[in-house]
């Protein structure tokens, strides 16, 4: 249970600072440039973060306990492959769930 | 090209945006679901949708705090998800910087992956529209989107607890956000920095509150500029 003083701490502040981060340059910055260093780490923000809080999640899933899963592994990898492959995050997504609904069927886990 | 008035803008970005519909109605859905089966209640799983209104950022808030990591362990690294959206206001500035104050604030508010990618796009496309016009789209392109995120939340946030356990629902997540991070990973430098994050997001999953993800997280931003660094240079060199 998530306890209700961090939760709305975590909304606020949360809410606030993403508006900062969205704010910060059209609003504040103006029309002066940034340096092209900060730029560049920028750009990697998303794809050096998401995989990082994914990967524990596949590897080690909650729900069995956190050993590895063959039907959850299977569905990750083929949710990856197609969304790099298609550039499409919905279809990607259905595989992914076909993947895993087929495979823990076949283990007979559902 | 015959002129465009702000109206003409503004239904088409409402076009533009429309597909997307197909993304967040099942993305909200899904963070009312995760948000109630984690034990908030509908009022603060809709507060989390208006207030924060990004996805990434949510759900990395919501799943941190249901593992038990320190408020602001959870809130730094949701942050840390929601760093692009700087690099969005930085890239857009050029655009709309000359806007009022509210309306910059108002942009600011509903700057996000799908709004952002949209007007970026058609701003490049179209250099002679007018600020009024370019505001115009980027508000066109939120209305099909933004209100969805709010309402479809709420609707994940009522029919929660009532999803059976063997759907597999705690998977969910992980899916969608590999769905997300796959088509991103569009150059050597991108795939060096997703490849980074993950190696070290699991090399320090035994660091307490969640800190791997903070060492992976920056080792990855880190490992992206200078792989870009590195080919850029490469590229000049075999320049004549």
């Amino acid at each position: 249970m998530i306890d209700k003083t961090s939760l709305w701490t975590v909304i606020v502040l949360l809410g606030l600072g993403s508006f900062g981060l969205r704010f910060v340059f059209t609003g504040l910055i103006g029309d002066r440039p940034l340096p092209a260093w900060l730029l560049r780490h920028l750009r990697y923000t998303a794809v050096a973060v998401l995989p990082g809080l994914v990967a524990p999640l596949v590897v080690w899933p909650a729900a069995t306990g956190g050993s590895l899963d063959a039907p959850r592994m299977a569905a990750a990898l083929v949710t990856l492959i197609a969304g790099y492959v298609l550039r499409n995050v919905i279809v990607a997504i259905l595989l992914g769930a076909v993947t895993l609904y087929a495979g823990l069927a076949l283990l007979g886990q559902i | 090209m015959h002129r465009q008035t702000t109206n003409s803008t503004y239904w088409q970005g409402v076009r533009d945006g429309a597909p997307f519909i197909l993304v967040i109605v099942p993305f909200s859905l899904l963070f009312g679901v995760v948000a109630t089966e984690a034990g908030l209640n509908v009022f603060e799983t809709l507060s989390f949708s208006v207030l924060v209104i990004a996805g990434a950022a949510q759900f990395t808030a919501l799943q941190l705090l249901s593992d038990g990591a320190p408020t602001a362990i959870a809130l730094i690294s949701a942050l840390a998800v929601n760093l692009r959206m700087a690099m969005y206001s930085a890239s857009l500035t050029p655009y709309i910087g000359g806007a009022s104050l509210g309306q910059r604030a108002l942009a600011a508010y509903f700057t996000v992956d799908q709004s952002y990618t949209c007007a970026i796009v058609a701003f490049e496309k179209n250099p002679g529209w007018s600020i009024p016009q370019r505001l115009a789209y980027f508000f066109g392109v939120v209305t099909p989107i933004c209100p969805l995120w709010y309402i479809f939340t709420l609707v994940g946030a009522l029919v929660g607890t009532s999803i059976p356990e063997g759907l597999a629902l705690d998977f969910a997540l992980p899916i969608t956000f590999l769905a997300m991070i796959a088509p991103m990973l569009r150059t050597p430098a991108h795939l060096a920095a997703a490849f980074v994050s993950v190696t070290l997001a699991l090399v320090f999953a035994f660091l307490p509150y969640n800190l791997g993800l903070l060492v992976a997280g920056l080792a990855g931003m880190m490992t992206g500029a200078q792989v870009e660094l590195i080919l850029e240079r490469r590229k000049e060199a075999r320049l004549p």
